[in-house]
Protein backbone atom coordinates (compact mmCIF):
# COMPACT_ATOMS: atom_id res chain seq x y z
CA UNK A 1 0.00 0.00 0.00
CA UNK A 2 2.94 2.00 0.34
CA UNK A 3 4.41 1.45 -3.07
CA UNK A 4 0.75 2.86 -4.28
CA UNK A 5 0.71 5.79 -1.88
CA UNK A 6 3.74 6.95 -3.12
CA UNK A 7 3.18 6.42 -6.61
CA UNK A 8 0.13 8.58 -6.65
CA UNK A 9 1.87 11.30 -4.89
CA UNK A 10 4.66 11.07 -7.65
CA UNK A 11 1.94 11.51 -10.47
CA UNK A 12 0.41 14.44 -8.35
CA UNK A 13 3.68 16.46 -8.13
CA UNK A 14 4.47 15.07 -11.60
CA UNK A 15 0.96 17.11 -12.79
CA UNK A 16 1.66 20.15 -11.09
CA UNK A 17 5.41 20.79 -11.82
CA UNK A 18 4.80 20.10 -15.49
CA UNK A 19 2.02 23.40 -15.41
CA UNK A 20 4.51 25.33 -13.68
CA UNK A 21 6.99 24.46 -16.47
CA UNK A 22 4.59 25.01 -19.21
CA UNK A 23 3.23 27.87 -18.06
CA UNK A 24 6.61 29.07 -17.46
CA UNK A 25 7.63 28.17 -20.94
CA UNK A 26 5.12 30.22 -22.54
CA UNK A 27 6.13 33.07 -19.92
CA UNK A 28 9.32 32.80 -21.15
CA UNK A 29 8.26 32.72 -24.77
CA UNK A 30 5.84 36.07 -24.44
CA UNK A 31 9.17 37.77 -22.32
CA UNK A 32 12.75 36.60 -23.02
CA UNK A 33 13.78 39.61 -21.03
CA UNK A 34 12.84 38.30 -17.72
CA UNK A 35 14.00 34.91 -17.84
CA UNK A 36 16.01 35.63 -14.70
CA UNK A 37 12.98 36.73 -12.31
CA UNK A 38 10.66 33.30 -14.07
CA UNK A 39 13.43 30.91 -13.45
CA UNK A 40 14.04 31.36 -9.69
CA UNK A 41 10.38 32.10 -8.85
CA UNK A 42 9.62 28.30 -11.59
CA UNK A 43 11.68 26.92 -9.08
CA UNK A 44 10.39 28.42 -5.94
CA UNK A 45 6.79 27.14 -6.51
CA UNK A 46 8.41 23.44 -8.27
CA UNK A 47 9.66 23.39 -4.67
CA UNK A 48 6.49 24.13 -2.55
CA UNK A 49 4.77 21.72 -5.00
CA UNK A 50 7.35 18.97 -4.07
CA UNK A 51 7.02 19.39 -0.77
CA UNK A 52 3.54 18.39 -0.94
CA UNK A 53 3.99 15.72 -2.79
CA UNK A 54 6.88 14.39 -0.61
CA UNK A 55 4.45 14.49 2.54
CA UNK A 56 2.87 11.81 0.64
CA UNK A 57 6.13 9.91 -0.12
CA UNK A 58 7.34 9.89 3.70
CA UNK A 59 3.53 8.69 4.94
CA UNK A 60 4.40 6.08 2.18
CA UNK A 61 7.53 5.24 3.43
CA UNK A 62 6.93 5.00 7.08
CA UNK A 63 3.54 3.09 6.05
CA UNK A 64 6.19 0.52 4.10
CA UNK A 65 9.18 0.27 6.42
CA UNK A 66 7.48 0.66 9.80
CA UNK B 1 34.26 32.06 -44.99
CA UNK B 2 36.17 28.89 -45.41
CA UNK B 3 38.36 29.78 -42.44
CA UNK B 4 35.09 30.72 -40.53
CA UNK B 5 33.46 27.22 -41.51
CA UNK B 6 36.34 25.21 -40.47
CA UNK B 7 36.57 26.64 -37.08
CA UNK B 8 32.76 26.24 -36.88
CA UNK B 9 33.63 22.13 -37.54
CA UNK B 10 36.43 22.14 -34.88
CA UNK B 11 34.31 23.64 -32.05
CA UNK B 12 31.83 21.02 -33.07
CA UNK B 13 33.92 18.61 -33.28
CA UNK B 14 36.15 19.19 -29.96
CA UNK B 15 32.75 19.71 -28.08
CA UNK B 16 31.39 16.17 -29.20
CA UNK B 17 34.88 14.92 -27.92
CA UNK B 18 34.61 16.33 -24.93
CA UNK B 19 31.06 15.12 -24.30
CA UNK B 20 31.94 11.44 -25.12
CA UNK B 21 34.96 11.59 -22.74
CA UNK B 22 32.56 12.74 -19.89
CA UNK B 23 30.09 10.50 -20.38
CA UNK B 24 32.93 7.40 -20.37
CA UNK B 25 34.13 9.20 -17.47
CA UNK B 26 30.62 8.99 -15.85
CA UNK B 27 29.97 5.72 -16.53
CA UNK B 28 33.01 4.59 -15.38
CA UNK B 29 32.83 6.23 -11.78
CA UNK B 30 29.32 5.20 -11.49
CA UNK B 31 30.53 1.60 -12.43
CA UNK B 32 32.97 2.39 -9.55
CA UNK B 33 30.31 3.31 -7.48
CA UNK B 34 28.20 0.00 -7.63
CA UNK B 35 30.83 -1.79 -7.01
CA UNK B 36 31.90 -0.26 -3.94
CA UNK B 37 28.28 -0.18 -2.89
CA UNK B 38 27.90 -3.94 -3.97
CA UNK B 39 31.24 -5.02 -2.21
CA UNK B 40 29.66 -2.91 0.85
CA UNK B 41 26.71 -5.03 1.04
CA UNK B 42 28.26 -8.19 0.34
CA UNK B 43 30.13 -7.52 3.84
CA UNK B 44 26.84 -7.25 5.61
CA UNK B 45 26.03 -10.53 4.98
CA UNK B 46 28.89 -12.00 7.08
CA UNK B 47 29.64 -14.93 4.36
CA UNK B 48 26.11 -16.36 4.83
CA UNK B 49 24.09 -17.60 2.06
CA UNK B 50 20.75 -16.17 2.67
CA UNK B 51 18.26 -14.71 0.42
CA UNK B 52 18.53 -10.82 -0.51
CA UNK B 53 16.73 -8.17 1.50
CA UNK B 54 16.22 -5.20 -0.33
CA UNK B 55 14.27 -3.43 2.13
CA UNK B 56 16.91 -4.41 4.53
CA UNK B 57 20.29 -3.16 2.82
CA UNK B 58 18.54 0.02 1.40
CA UNK B 59 17.65 1.17 5.43
CA UNK B 60 21.05 0.16 6.66
CA UNK B 61 22.74 2.60 4.19
CA UNK B 62 20.95 5.66 4.16
CA UNK B 63 20.49 5.44 8.59
CA UNK B 64 23.22 6.34 10.68
CA UNK B 65 25.99 4.33 11.90
CA UNK B 66 27.65 4.47 15.50
CA UNK B 67 31.37 3.34 13.53
CA UNK B 68 32.39 4.19 9.84
CA UNK B 69 32.45 1.54 7.68
CA UNK B 70 35.24 1.59 5.12
CA UNK B 71 35.94 -1.26 3.05
CA UNK B 72 35.49 -4.96 3.80
CA UNK B 73 36.91 -5.78 7.30
CA UNK B 74 37.75 -2.37 7.87
CA UNK B 75 35.80 0.11 10.38
CA UNK B 76 36.71 3.67 11.50
CA UNK B 77 35.95 3.51 15.24
CA UNK B 78 34.47 6.41 16.20
CA UNK B 79 33.49 7.91 19.92
CA UNK B 80 30.91 6.56 22.32
CA UNK B 81 29.25 8.66 24.65
CA UNK B 82 26.23 7.50 26.21
CA UNK B 83 24.41 8.37 29.26
CA UNK B 84 21.86 6.09 30.75
CA UNK B 85 19.71 7.62 33.50
CA UNK B 86 20.69 5.04 37.20
CA UNK B 87 24.23 3.79 35.25
CA UNK B 88 25.91 7.15 34.87
CA UNK B 89 27.89 8.51 31.41
CA UNK B 90 30.18 5.83 29.51
CA UNK B 91 32.69 6.90 27.13
CA UNK B 92 34.77 4.24 24.64
CA UNK B 93 35.86 3.82 20.89
CA UNK B 94 33.37 1.53 19.06
CA UNK B 95 36.57 -0.67 18.46
CA UNK B 96 36.06 -1.69 21.67
CA UNK B 97 32.44 -3.18 21.15
CA UNK B 98 34.49 -5.55 18.46
CA UNK B 99 31.53 -5.71 16.49
CA UNK B 100 29.03 -7.37 18.72
CA UNK B 101 31.35 -9.62 20.65
CA UNK B 102 32.00 -7.77 23.86
CA UNK B 103 29.83 -5.67 26.04
CA UNK B 104 30.68 -2.48 27.72
CA UNK B 105 28.88 -0.96 30.97
CA UNK B 106 25.52 -3.40 29.05
CA UNK B 107 26.28 -2.11 25.37
CA UNK B 108 26.37 -3.81 22.58
CA UNK B 109 27.05 -3.14 18.87
CA UNK B 110 24.48 -4.34 16.70
CA UNK B 111 24.10 -3.59 12.83
CA UNK B 112 26.50 -0.74 13.46
CA UNK B 113 24.08 0.54 15.66
CA UNK B 114 24.44 0.72 19.83
CA UNK B 115 22.53 -0.91 21.96
CA UNK B 116 21.37 -1.73 25.02
CA UNK B 117 20.98 -5.13 27.14
CA UNK B 118 17.59 -3.97 29.27
CA UNK B 119 18.32 -6.75 31.92
CA UNK B 120 19.52 -5.19 35.32
CA UNK B 121 21.17 -9.02 36.05
CA UNK B 122 23.98 -8.35 32.93
CA UNK B 123 27.41 -7.48 34.42
CA UNK B 124 28.69 -4.28 34.28
CA UNK B 125 32.09 -3.18 32.62
CA UNK B 126 33.72 -4.71 30.01
CA UNK B 127 32.71 -7.99 29.46
CA UNK B 128 33.53 -10.52 26.60
CA UNK B 129 29.99 -11.84 25.00
CA UNK B 130 29.24 -14.82 22.51
CA UNK B 131 27.79 -13.01 19.86
CA UNK B 132 24.14 -11.07 19.10
CA UNK B 133 21.57 -13.32 17.80
CA UNK B 134 18.71 -12.54 15.69
CA UNK B 135 15.04 -13.88 16.34
CA UNK B 136 11.94 -13.62 15.01
CA UNK B 137 9.04 -13.74 17.80
CA UNK B 138 5.50 -13.93 16.53
CA UNK B 139 3.19 -12.86 18.88
CA UNK B 140 -0.08 -11.17 18.83
CA UNK B 141 -0.59 -7.27 19.27
CA UNK B 142 -4.07 -5.93 20.36
CA UNK B 143 -6.15 -6.27 17.82
CA UNK B 144 -5.93 -9.71 17.87
CA UNK B 145 -3.40 -9.73 15.22
CA UNK B 146 -0.29 -11.52 14.49
CA UNK B 147 2.58 -9.87 14.16
CA UNK B 148 6.23 -10.77 13.18
CA UNK B 149 8.88 -8.81 15.88
CA UNK B 150 12.80 -8.98 15.38
CA UNK B 151 14.65 -8.95 18.29
CA UNK B 152 17.94 -9.30 19.29
CA UNK B 153 19.56 -11.10 22.30
CA UNK B 154 22.86 -10.58 23.35
CA UNK B 155 24.08 -14.22 24.08
CA UNK B 156 26.54 -14.41 27.40
CA UNK B 157 27.74 -17.58 29.26
CA UNK B 158 24.63 -19.61 27.52
CA UNK B 159 22.33 -17.42 28.47
CA UNK B 160 20.17 -14.99 26.50
CA UNK B 161 19.96 -11.27 27.41
CA UNK B 162 17.14 -9.71 25.78
CA UNK B 163 18.42 -6.11 23.47
CA UNK B 164 16.12 -3.33 24.13
CA UNK B 165 14.70 -2.22 20.83
CA UNK B 166 14.82 1.15 19.65
CA UNK B 167 10.94 2.33 18.97
CA UNK B 168 10.18 2.34 15.43
CA UNK B 169 7.91 5.40 15.59
CA UNK B 170 10.55 6.89 12.95
CA UNK B 171 9.84 4.15 10.62
CA UNK B 172 13.72 2.77 11.33
CA UNK B 173 14.60 5.63 8.88
CA UNK B 174 17.06 6.82 11.49
CA UNK B 175 18.12 3.81 13.26
CA UNK B 176 17.11 5.00 16.34
CA UNK B 177 14.12 6.29 18.27
CA UNK B 178 13.26 6.25 21.98
CA UNK B 179 15.75 4.21 24.63
CA UNK B 180 16.57 3.99 27.62
CA UNK B 181 19.79 5.84 27.49
CA UNK B 182 20.75 9.40 25.69
CA UNK B 183 23.26 8.91 22.58
CA UNK B 184 25.62 12.17 22.17
CA UNK B 185 28.19 9.77 20.36
CA UNK B 186 30.13 11.18 17.41
CA UNK B 187 28.78 8.83 14.62
CA UNK B 188 29.00 8.58 10.95
CA UNK B 189 26.50 11.14 10.26
CA UNK B 190 27.86 13.48 12.99
CA UNK B 191 31.34 13.01 11.30
CA UNK B 192 30.61 13.95 8.52
CA UNK B 193 28.89 16.86 9.19
CA UNK B 194 31.97 17.95 11.21
CA UNK B 195 34.18 17.14 8.25
CA UNK B 196 31.47 19.33 6.32
CA UNK B 197 32.16 22.10 8.74
CA UNK B 198 36.15 22.13 8.60
CA UNK B 199 35.95 22.26 4.85
CA UNK B 200 33.49 25.33 5.04
CA UNK B 201 36.25 26.79 7.11
CA UNK B 202 38.66 25.84 5.30
CA UNK B 203 37.54 26.86 2.03
CA UNK B 204 35.70 30.39 3.42
CA UNK B 205 39.29 31.25 5.17
CA UNK B 206 41.20 31.03 1.90
CA UNK B 207 38.72 32.68 -0.14
CA UNK B 208 38.72 35.73 2.98
CA UNK B 209 42.41 35.95 2.83
CA UNK B 210 42.17 36.14 -0.62
CA UNK B 211 39.75 39.36 -0.32
CA UNK B 212 42.80 40.97 1.87
CA UNK B 213 45.88 39.81 -0.71
CA UNK B 214 43.94 41.04 -3.94
CA UNK B 215 42.42 44.01 -2.48
CA UNK B 216 41.09 45.94 -5.49
CA UNK B 217 42.59 43.28 -8.20
CA UNK B 218 40.67 40.43 -10.30
CA UNK B 219 39.85 37.66 -7.75
CA UNK B 220 42.22 34.46 -7.86
CA UNK B 221 41.64 30.99 -7.56
CA UNK B 222 38.90 29.56 -5.16
CA UNK B 223 38.19 32.92 -4.80
CA UNK B 224 36.90 33.61 -8.04
CA UNK B 225 34.42 30.22 -8.17
CA UNK B 226 32.85 31.56 -4.77
CA UNK B 227 31.86 34.92 -5.97
CA UNK B 228 29.88 34.40 -8.59
CA UNK B 229 28.14 31.95 -6.15
CA UNK B 230 27.68 34.70 -3.70
CA UNK B 231 26.61 37.76 -6.09
CA UNK B 232 24.11 35.49 -7.92
CA UNK B 233 22.46 34.48 -4.13
CA UNK B 234 22.78 38.52 -2.95
CA UNK B 235 21.11 39.46 -6.29
CA UNK B 236 18.83 36.50 -7.19
CA UNK B 237 17.84 35.39 -3.72
CA UNK B 238 18.56 37.74 -0.73
CA UNK B 239 17.74 41.30 -2.60
CA UNK B 240 14.54 40.21 -3.79
CA UNK B 241 13.28 38.43 -1.16
CA UNK B 242 13.88 40.25 1.91
CA UNK B 243 14.76 43.85 0.29
CA UNK B 244 17.78 46.45 -0.15
CA UNK B 245 17.19 47.83 3.31
CA UNK B 246 17.56 44.37 5.50
CA UNK B 247 19.48 42.12 3.26
CA UNK B 248 22.68 42.51 4.68
CA UNK B 249 21.29 41.15 8.04
CA UNK B 250 20.72 37.88 6.69
CA UNK B 251 23.09 37.52 3.95
CA UNK B 252 25.55 35.68 6.72
CA UNK B 253 22.79 33.44 7.29
CA UNK B 254 21.16 32.53 4.45
CA UNK B 255 24.87 31.99 2.78
CA UNK B 256 25.71 29.58 5.78
CA UNK B 257 22.48 27.66 5.10
CA UNK B 258 23.21 27.07 1.27
CA UNK B 259 26.58 26.22 1.76
CA UNK B 260 26.33 24.08 4.76
CA UNK B 261 23.58 21.84 2.98
CA UNK B 262 25.75 21.89 -0.54
CA UNK B 263 28.93 20.30 1.12
CA UNK B 264 27.13 18.12 3.35
CA UNK B 265 24.74 17.31 0.11
CA UNK B 266 27.55 16.85 -1.79
CA UNK B 267 29.81 14.92 0.70
CA UNK B 268 26.68 12.22 0.58
CA UNK B 269 26.85 11.91 -3.12
CA UNK B 270 30.54 10.52 -3.11
CA UNK B 271 30.02 6.65 -2.23
CA UNK B 272 33.77 6.02 0.07
CA UNK B 273 34.84 6.75 3.20
CA UNK B 274 34.84 10.56 4.18
CA UNK B 275 31.79 11.06 2.51
CA UNK B 276 29.01 8.32 1.81
CA UNK B 277 26.85 9.28 5.58
CA UNK B 278 23.30 10.03 4.71
CA UNK B 279 23.80 13.87 6.14
CA UNK B 280 20.79 16.03 4.89
CA UNK B 281 18.68 13.07 4.33
CA UNK B 282 18.73 12.54 8.30
CA UNK B 283 15.38 14.34 9.44
CA UNK B 284 17.08 14.88 12.54
CA UNK B 285 19.76 17.59 10.96
CA UNK B 286 17.14 18.99 8.56
CA UNK B 287 15.02 18.87 12.02
CA UNK B 288 17.73 21.26 13.16
CA UNK B 289 18.32 23.74 9.99
CA UNK B 290 14.65 24.15 9.71
CA UNK B 291 14.07 25.07 13.82
CA UNK B 292 17.37 28.04 12.99
CA UNK B 293 15.19 29.10 10.73
CA UNK B 294 11.75 29.19 12.31
CA UNK B 295 13.53 31.41 15.14
CA UNK B 296 15.49 33.71 12.94
CA UNK B 297 12.05 34.32 11.24
CA UNK B 298 10.23 34.98 14.41
CA UNK B 299 12.81 36.86 16.42
CA UNK B 300 13.09 39.09 13.55
CA UNK B 301 9.02 39.33 12.88
CA UNK B 302 7.87 43.24 13.30
CA UNK B 303 4.87 44.58 14.36
CA UNK B 304 3.46 44.18 10.78
CA UNK B 305 3.93 40.80 10.90
CA UNK B 306 2.53 39.91 13.86
CA UNK B 307 -0.37 41.87 13.35
CA UNK B 308 -0.71 40.01 9.89
CA UNK B 309 -0.85 36.59 11.69
CA UNK B 310 -3.06 37.07 14.65
CA UNK B 311 -5.47 39.96 13.41
CA UNK B 312 -4.91 40.63 9.84
CA UNK B 313 -6.54 43.73 8.65
CA UNK B 314 -8.63 44.69 6.56
CA UNK B 315 -10.79 41.79 6.45
CA UNK B 316 -14.55 41.18 8.03
CA UNK B 317 -14.28 39.63 11.75
CA UNK B 318 -15.54 36.52 11.35
CA UNK B 319 -13.30 35.45 8.20
CA UNK B 320 -10.30 36.68 10.56
CA UNK B 321 -11.36 34.01 13.43
CA UNK B 322 -10.72 31.83 10.68
CA UNK B 323 -7.67 33.07 9.27
CA UNK B 324 -6.04 33.22 12.15
CA UNK B 325 -5.88 29.72 13.42
CA UNK B 326 -4.89 28.84 9.81
CA UNK B 327 -2.03 31.52 10.21
CA UNK B 328 -0.92 30.35 13.14
CA UNK B 329 -0.36 27.05 12.17
CA UNK B 330 1.66 28.26 8.66
CA UNK B 331 4.24 29.70 11.86
CA UNK B 332 4.78 25.73 12.22
CA UNK B 333 3.96 24.39 8.92
CA UNK B 334 6.89 26.63 7.22
CA UNK B 335 10.00 25.23 8.62
CA UNK B 336 8.11 21.36 9.03
CA UNK B 337 8.13 21.98 5.25
CA UNK B 338 11.49 22.60 4.90
CA UNK B 339 12.20 19.91 7.07
CA UNK B 340 10.49 17.06 4.98
CA UNK B 341 11.76 18.51 1.76
CA UNK B 342 15.51 18.11 2.19
CA UNK B 343 14.98 15.12 4.20
CA UNK B 344 12.47 13.56 1.66
CA UNK B 345 14.29 14.72 -1.47
CA UNK B 346 17.97 13.55 -0.56
CA UNK B 347 16.53 9.98 1.21
CA UNK B 348 14.62 9.35 -1.84
CA UNK B 349 17.73 10.07 -4.38
CA UNK B 350 19.76 7.64 -2.06
CA UNK B 351 17.25 4.87 -2.42
CA UNK B 352 16.37 5.15 -5.70
CA UNK B 353 20.46 4.55 -6.48
CA UNK B 354 20.53 1.72 -3.35
CA UNK B 355 17.86 -0.01 -5.62
CA UNK B 356 19.70 -0.01 -9.38
CA UNK B 357 22.86 -1.16 -7.06
CA UNK B 358 20.34 -4.17 -5.57
CA UNK B 359 19.36 -5.18 -9.07
CA UNK B 360 23.15 -6.82 -9.14
CA UNK B 361 22.23 -8.95 -6.30
CA UNK B 362 18.21 -9.71 -7.63
CA UNK B 363 19.39 -10.42 -10.84
CA UNK B 364 22.40 -12.13 -9.59
CA UNK B 365 20.83 -14.85 -7.10
CA UNK B 366 23.53 -13.13 -4.31
CA UNK B 367 26.72 -14.37 -6.81
CA UNK B 368 24.63 -17.34 -7.79
CA UNK B 369 24.28 -16.23 -10.96
CA UNK B 370 26.86 -14.74 -12.75
CA UNK B 371 25.11 -13.88 -16.29
CA UNK B 372 22.27 -12.53 -14.10
CA UNK B 373 24.58 -10.26 -12.50
CA UNK B 374 26.15 -9.36 -15.31
CA UNK B 375 22.93 -7.94 -16.52
CA UNK B 376 21.96 -6.11 -13.23
CA UNK B 377 26.22 -4.27 -13.09
CA UNK B 378 25.61 -3.17 -16.80
CA UNK B 379 21.83 -2.08 -16.45
CA UNK B 380 22.56 -0.85 -12.64
CA UNK B 381 25.81 0.87 -13.99
CA UNK B 382 23.93 2.88 -16.32
CA UNK B 383 20.66 3.95 -14.67
CA UNK B 384 22.99 4.70 -11.29
CA UNK B 385 25.32 7.02 -13.53
CA UNK B 386 22.10 8.60 -14.93
CA UNK B 387 20.99 8.80 -10.92
CA UNK B 388 24.38 10.26 -9.67
CA UNK B 389 24.24 13.33 -12.63
CA UNK B 390 20.33 13.88 -11.39
CA UNK B 391 21.80 14.09 -7.72
CA UNK B 392 24.24 16.54 -8.41
CA UNK B 393 21.55 18.73 -10.03
CA UNK B 394 19.19 18.06 -6.39
CA UNK B 395 22.33 18.69 -4.24
CA UNK B 396 22.38 22.10 -5.85
CA UNK B 397 18.47 22.55 -6.05
CA UNK B 398 17.68 21.32 -2.86
CA UNK B 399 20.47 23.64 -0.93
CA UNK B 400 19.21 26.99 -3.06
CA UNK B 401 15.62 25.97 -2.54
CA UNK B 402 16.00 25.72 1.45
CA UNK B 403 18.40 29.08 1.34
CA UNK B 404 15.28 31.03 -0.90
CA UNK B 405 12.61 29.53 1.06
CA UNK B 406 14.21 30.52 4.53
CA UNK B 407 15.09 33.92 2.55
CA UNK B 408 11.02 34.64 1.82
CA UNK B 409 10.02 33.83 5.27
CA UNK B 410 12.15 36.26 6.50
CA UNK B 411 11.63 38.49 4.42
CA UNK B 412 8.11 38.08 4.96
CA UNK B 413 9.11 38.93 8.81
CA UNK B 414 10.71 42.05 8.64
CA UNK B 415 8.98 43.54 5.73
CA UNK B 416 7.97 47.39 6.38
CA UNK B 417 4.69 47.95 7.04
CA UNK B 418 3.64 50.67 4.39
CA UNK B 419 4.55 47.66 1.39
CA UNK B 420 1.05 45.80 3.42
CA UNK B 421 -1.04 49.24 3.08
CA UNK B 422 -0.43 49.39 -0.51
CA UNK B 423 -1.49 46.30 -1.76
CA UNK B 424 -4.61 45.91 1.15
CA UNK B 425 -5.58 49.86 -0.37
CA UNK B 426 -7.37 48.71 -3.31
Amino acid sequence: MGAIGAGIAALGAGVGIGLIGGHAMDAIARQPEAIGDIRSNMILTAALVEGAALFGIVVGLLASLG
Amino acid sequence: MVNLETTYKEVVLSTMNRVFLTSIFLLIFSLLNTAIWASDSDDAKDGKKEEYDPVGTVVEHIADANEFHIWKGVHMPLPCILYAPGSGWTFFMTNKLDHGHTAVDRYVLNHGRVNRIADDSFPMGEVHIEGVEHVEEHHTDENGEEVIEEVAYAVYHDQKYKLEHASKWDGGVLGGGVTSFYDFSITKVVFTMLLAAVLLCWVFFLVARGYKRNDGKAPKGIQSFIEPIFIFMRDEVTIPMIGEKHYERFQPFIMTLFFFILFCNLLGLIPFFPGSANVTGNIAITLVLAVFTFIVTNINGNKHYWEHIFWMPGIPAWVKLILTPVEVLSLIIKPFSLMIRLFANISAGHIIILSFVGLIFLFGNMGENFGGATIGVLLGGVFTAFMNLIELLVAFIQAFVFAILSASYIGAAVEDAHHGDEAHAH
